[in-house]
């Protein structure tokens, strides 16, 4: 009837109020140029959209149809013009109207009676957001925002969006479901409990992402935090430590090399083999880890540099951990009385034996005129291999080095090389 | 071992993206090898190395923006002439093998020492192969990850895929701490044999398509 309205005599011109409005001036307009109080124009505005809908289309088209005070032309005149705006609206209404005849041949006829304003709702709002001016358009958008969902800028205003859309939907299939009964179809309770589920997806599908994102983005941040004290204690314990060792013993080079070597050591064991500083107690299984065990402990207690290659790894048994026992012996000979400050340590595992190999470019000796306590560690190391089948043998020279060649033969039924 | 110090001192490039550790490379060499340049990571090197074109480039293989590999990668098509020698203080073989396979001439650890490491940028210079003991070990370790289960005993001449018997021999020495001399004399053989034979290491390495190689690595760096 707003609409009618307009071609009333001008007494006062009908204009939509700018300085008093709430949304686009359109009661205080009305009340203006009737002369009836504001607030009876709204509420009856109000009650209109709640009994029907009308009122909101009838609000819609008379924002569309009346000029804004202070000269500016009405809306409807630019949105003829906008062509694409007219498409769209025009087309939105289609669609409304199409799923409109699809509810109410399900039986949901009374959403007809909701239907019509509706639709010139919602194509009046698509030419508004287009044509209206700036501000109006800020309004409108603030309006309309939380009906169109997930363009809403607060997530208070989408939840209100996703409630009042579930409880379209929610509404729309229990009445599908209640009339289901009447027609006795078995289609339409079907309908039914899809349309409920739909609406329960609805409300509650994103708030159940929401928290299980935010579950594992408190996982994945108490982990890394975990990480990083953990990483925060271990550098603690070994790099800091020596750190402080080295400042003190800042006057005393070797000692502070041989620091700097066996924090090298640990820190490359754990960046590159994975294990952590202080856990030797696990580290004495294989024959690659008795091995790095050998060359840090030698390196510690003294202060020479034990160069390692391993080529292969297996398990360790008594046979393997003698052989062990003699390379250690050997590499602690050669740190004590090579006079060099450098002992190689080759290992290799192969499927039939395990071979060690002790080298260093000292002074070496004439294995024929060794003194007694060298010839003595010698003979224990040449006895701990021969004993459980394997070997050793000492090559010197004066001035050439030495080396110590260990073999051990693998046990059978354990010649399953271990992937390094 | 035989540094040949010629009129030409070999024209060094030094790649590591430490300048301290730059620093203490060049003043290591001193003036035995003639740096003519260094760069810190990827873009720079292929730079300096396009504008210097020197004959070694001594290669960080942890570089930032690609690796030491990037490196070698790039030059390989744009200047076949330069050799590269592969530093690292990494004990990470798959990255060392990368490098090689890429095409790097030659692998020593960051703790060599100053002589060491002059006598390696020569021997790279004039076309050798240098392989540290740590480098022997990967390869001995890549090679042998498979059981040699179709070939029982030496015959695997001509194979790209496996390693002779007198080649492993050699990497085992190698690996032992023996230089190629030693190597030479330990074996009868002359310094020149054992030096093809760690030539042809190489090129099997940087030429065996073998999975096992590439399987072999992702298992070092899975593990």
């Amino acid at each position: 009837m707003q609409v009618q309205s307009q071609e009333a005599k001008p007494r006062r011109p009908w204009r939509r109020a700018d300085d008093r409005r709430l949304i686009a001036g359109v009661a205080a307009g009305i009340a203006a140029r009737t002369g009836v109080d504001v607030r009876f124009v709204r509420t009856a505005f109000v009650l209109a959209a709640l009994a029907s809908g009308f009122g909101i289309a009838a609000y819609v088209l008379a924002w569309l149809f009346l000029p804004a005070s202070g000269g500016r032309g009405n809306i409807i005149n630019k949105a003829l013009n906008d062509r694409q705006g007219i498409t769209f609206a025009s087309g939105l209404a289609t669609l409304l109207v199409a799923l409109l005849v699809v509810a109410s041949f399900l039986g949901a006829g009374w959403l007809g009676s909701l239907a019509w304003p509706l639709v010139i709702s919602a194509a009046g709002v698509v030419l508004l957001l287009r044509n209206a001016p700036a501000d109006e358009q800020e309004i409108l958008r603030r309006l309309v925002d939380p009906l169109l969902g997930f363009a809403g800028q607060t997530s208070v205003a989408r939840t209100a969006v996703r409630v009042s859309v579930a409880a379209v939907l929610l509404g729309a299939g229990l009445a599908v479901l209640i009339s289901g009964h009447a027609r006795s179809a078995l289609l339409q309770p079907l309908i039914g409990v899809t349309l409920v589920i739909i609406a329960i997806v609805v409300v509650l599908g994103p708030w159940w992402l929401r928290i299980t994102r935010d579950l594992i983005m408190e996982r994945q941040a108490r982990i890394r935090a975990e990480e990083r004290a953990d990483m925060a204690s271990r550098v603690h314990d070994s790099v800091l430590q020596t750190l402080a060792l080295i400042q003190r013993y800042a006057g005393e080079p070797q000692q502070v090399i041989r620091l700097a070597r066996a924090q090298e050591r640990e820190l490359r064991s754990w960046l590159f083999d994975g294990r952590p500083p202080g856990s030797l107690d696990d580290t004495g299984t294989t024959v690659v880890a008795g091995v790095r065990l050998i060359q840090r402990e030698v390196e510690a207690q003294h202060g020479i540099n034990v160069e390692v290659v391993t080529v292969g790894d297996c398990e360790l048994d008594e046979d393997l951990k003698a052989l062990l026992a003699a390379g250690r012996e050997a590499t602690v000979n050669a740190a004590k009385w090579s006079g060099v400050e450098v002992v190689s340590l080759f290992a290799e595992v192969e499927a039939s034996q395990v071979s060690l190999f002790v080298r260093d470019r000292g002074r070496g000796f004439d294995p024929q005129t060794v003194p007694a306590d060298r010839r003595g560690l010698a003979e224990s190391i040449h006895t701990r291999m021969t004993r459980r089948g394997g070997s050793a043998t000492v090559i010197s020279a004066p001035g050439e080095g030495t080396e110590v060649h260990l073999m051990m033969p693998r046990a059978a039924g354990v010649n399953q090389p271990v992937p390094a | 071992m035989s540094a040949v110090h010629g009129a030409n001192l070999p024209r060094v490039v030094i790649v590591d993206d430490h300048s301290l550790f730059r620093a203490g490379v060049r003043s290591e060499l001193g003036n035995q090898v003639d740096v003519v340049g260094e760069a810190d990571d990827v873009e720079h090197a292929i730079a300096t190395i396009a504008s210097c074109d020197p004959d070694v480039v001594l290669l960080d293989v942890h570089l930032p923006g690609g690796g030491g590999q990037a490196v070698v990668t790039a030059l390989r098509s744009t200047h076949p002439n330069v050799r590269v020698l592969a530093l690292s203080a990494s004990d990470a073989p798959e990255d060392v093998i990368a490098v090689i396979r890429a095409g790097a001439r030659g692998y020593v650890t960051k703790t060599i020492s100053g002589p060491d490491l002059v006598d390696a940028v020569h021997r790279v210079a004039e076309g050798e192969a240098v392989f540290s003991p740590r480098l022997a070990g990967f390869v001995l370790d890549a090679f042998a990850a498979l059981p040699q289960t179709e070939q029982t005993e030496p015959m695997f001449d001509a194979e790209l895929d496996q390693l002779t018997r007198r080649e492993r021999e050699v990497l085992r020495f190698i690996a032992r701490g023996f230089t190629y001399k030693e190597i030479a004399r330990e074996l009868f053989i002359s310094g020149k044999t054992v030096e093809s034979h760690v030539s042809s290491v190489l090129r099997k390495l940087q030429m065996s398509t073998r999975h096992q190689l590439t399987r072999w690595a992702t298992e070092r760096r899975l593990t």
